[in-house]
């Protein structure tokens, strides 16, 4: 494993972890807490990425991030606007946005596929400067990711926190104790947003680029680890949870990392990708199911003995008490067992 | 106090299924009254609470509550002011939240004002909670960091009284809140009700199918038919009711005998409990 793992892999595999838990948070928030699939994700990454590097290139760095959200908030409040003012299906809505952002996208990137930032000061750029090492990088982005982790954990246990987690979680106790749905699934869908288009940004910087392909398949990897987060940590604390969030993130670079190293060539990675997150969202099922195979298993062979014995009575029905009498009868024991059973219970 | 006046509701006009809901309904209600409400299937008990929170809004007529014209006030700004509980426990409390935050939820949505957002529940308050919470009795007061999903019906029933009721509101429904919970438990959570309407002096409304439970609690008694209030009986007159009074009176107001069937088996509930009334 020494081989397999170098210091640079952990390190490059955090910091992209981290950059993408944002994408994770947002669908903690729009999928695990509002019960809606923002399927606009992909779009609105892409969206972050084009206005943040767009920003960036005219000299803005922390400004660009801050429009890169800005951006975001318009794509989910359109998305928003779609469901609960137009009446459209929550994955329609996420889906013609997604479709929409992709023009847009090319405008906002002067209708090129493609940007760079090689030549222009980026976040990245001023803490090597000022940081130096080779840590820089993922300070950063650890610095980002966290302060926006615990604000949303501070967020989400404030009134408005509260009533966006009700909405999702029972509507009709909602719509009777003074909360706006339509407001509440709006503020929600546009926080959760902020924070994909400020990963989109977060990563322009970072891998000093941006592309228009680049949010293809961000929905799934995201939901990835937020599954993975949430079968390692549990249920808790709303900051335990969008802890697991981020943890998930990172462990999910980690194995695309390791997939890498075992040589898998890299036009096979989004393959490799869906296989993982396939993988990472049947585990809670299968782990079940695994559970329920063994149960069936041991209950079969402890019944074995009375299955036959009724076997025998079905092909014997006159000598079967005798027979039981004589033997011991296990089917009489299951009988009384079960009548005793029944006794304890009343 | 909640006056309603001329009220008119018809569900899909125009259609086969045209269904008058709500037929000029009038209904006065002061500060302080406890009224029970009983009716047959469909006689629209729960569109009356409908048309009082404001899941719809009337065809017809004036709805005050507190002195404040509310007919076409939006319904989540009414609820603010409003408790209603529904019949299935699961409707009042959200599942997948802690019990403290359900509360806090609560609280905050009634305590603070409209744009406080950004308010949070502080030590003080938890307190609090965990008071109100260990006057139920049910041990609750001990589980405030475990989500609301493990309780049982009227656990959670209980809970869901205690929030509409963290802010005293200005008038509480209670749509046959009981009915789905298990004998000892709804007796539980109907003394839990008495016990919070009477303190705080609530001005409540109550369906229930049970007309012995309909003359015993409260002041007043409402009698609903297609539509309409056909009986409204308060003091002396209530006081010397019995059940088959209240059933010969209905035959007579709506011309015809009552037809739900929860009603009368709980007579016949009522009759085998060797009540002397229900004879």
């Amino acid at each position: 494993m020494g081989s397999i793992i170098t210091l640079s892999i952990v390190q490059s595999a955090l910091e992209l972890g981290f950059i993408y838990a944002l994408v994770a948070l947002a669908l903690f928030v729009s999928f695990s807490l509002l019960n809606i699939a923002d399927l606009s994700t992909d779009g609105c990454f892409t969206l972050g990425c084009a206005v943040c590097a767009t920003v960036t290139l005219s000299g803005h760095p922390v400004l660009g991030l801050f429009a890169a959200m800005a951006a975001g908030i318009c794509s989910g409040f359109v998305t928003a606007f779609l469901q609960t003012k137009m009446g459209i299906q929550s994955i329609l809505a996420g889906i013609i946005v997604n479709t929409g952002l992709y023009t847009i996208n090319i405008a906002v990137m002067g209708f090129a596929s493609n940007i760079n930032l090689f030549s222009c000061d980026t976040l990245f750029s001023w803490a090597k400067e000022s940081i130096g090492g080779s840590w820089y990088k993922l300070i950063v982005a650890a610095a980002v990711v966290l302060l926006a982790g615990v604000l949303l954990a501070v967020f989400l246990n404030t009134r408005l926190g509260l009533s966006i987690r009700a909405t999702g979680d029972n509507p009709d106790m909602v719509r009777a104790s003074s909360i706006n749905t339509g407001a509440m699934i709006t503020i929600g869908l546009c926080l959760a947003n902020a924070l994909t288009a400020l990963s989109g940004g977060l990563l322009a910087q970072y891998q000093k680029s941006c592309d228009i392909n680049l949010g293809t398949g961000m929905v799934t990897i995201a939901l990835a680890s937020l599954i993975i987060g949430e079968s390692i940590l549990g249920k808790g604390s709303m900051l335990k949870r969008v802890a697991g969030v981020i943890l998930g993130s990172c462990l999910y670079r980690f194995i695309v990392a390791v997939a890498l190293r075992l040589n898998v060539p890299a036009e096979c990675l989004k393959l490799v990708s869906a296989l993982i997150v396939a993988f990472a969202i049947a585990l809670p099922y299968l782990k079940n199911q695994a559970a329920f195979v063994k149960q069936r298993r041991r209950a079969k062979a402890e019944n074995h003995v009375y299955m036959e014995e009724i076997a025998a009575r079905a092909e014997n029905p006159a000598g079967m008490e005798e027979a039981a009498a004589k033997a011991g009868n296990p089917a009489g024991m299951g009988k009384n067992s079960a009548k005793a059973g029944k006794g304890g219970e009343q | 106090m909640l006056i309603m006046k001329d009220i008119s509701k018809t569900f899909n006009p125009g259609t086969v299924n045209e269904k008058c809901a709500l037929k000029n309904l009038n209904l006065e209600l002061k500060d302080g009254d406890f009224a029970t409400i009983i009716g047959s299937n469909g006689a629209g008990k729960s569109t009356l609470f409908n048309a009082i929170t404001g899941a719809f809004y009337v065809d017809k007529g004036l709805i005050v509550l507190d002195g404040e014209d509310i007919t076409y006030r939006r319904e989540h700004l009414r609820s603010k002011v409003i408790g209603h509980l529904f019949q299935d426990p699961l409707k009042g409390t959200a599942p997948h939240m802690t019990i403290e935050e359900n509360m806090a939820l609560a609280y905050l949505r009634a305590k603070t004002s409209n744009h406080a957002y950004f308010s949070r529940i502080n030590a003080a308050d938890k307190k609090k909670f965990r008071e109100q919470l260990s006057l139920l009795g049910m041990g609750l007061e001990d589980r405030m960091k475990q989500p609301v999903g493990l309780l049982s019906g009227g656990q959670r029933q209980a809970l869901t009284l205690l929030m509409a009721t963290m802010v005293t509101p200005k008038i509480l429904l209670l749509d046959e809140h009981t009915a789905a919970l298990d004998p000892a438990t709804a007796d539980k959570v109907l003394a839990l009700t008495k016990q919070i309407v009477a303190e705080r002096n609530i001005t409540c409304l109550m369906v229930t199918h049970n007309m012995k439970q309909a003359l015993e609690l409260g002041n007043r008694t409402f009698m609903m038919d297609s539509g309409n209030i056909i009986l409204d009986v308060e003091g002396e007159e209530r006081s010397h009711m019995t059940v088959d009074d209240l059933l010969e009176q209905f035959a007579k107001n709506a011309g015809k005998n009552l037809d739900n069937d929860r009603i009368l088996f709980s007579k016949a509930e009522g009759t085998s409990d060797g009540n002397q009334d229900c004879r």
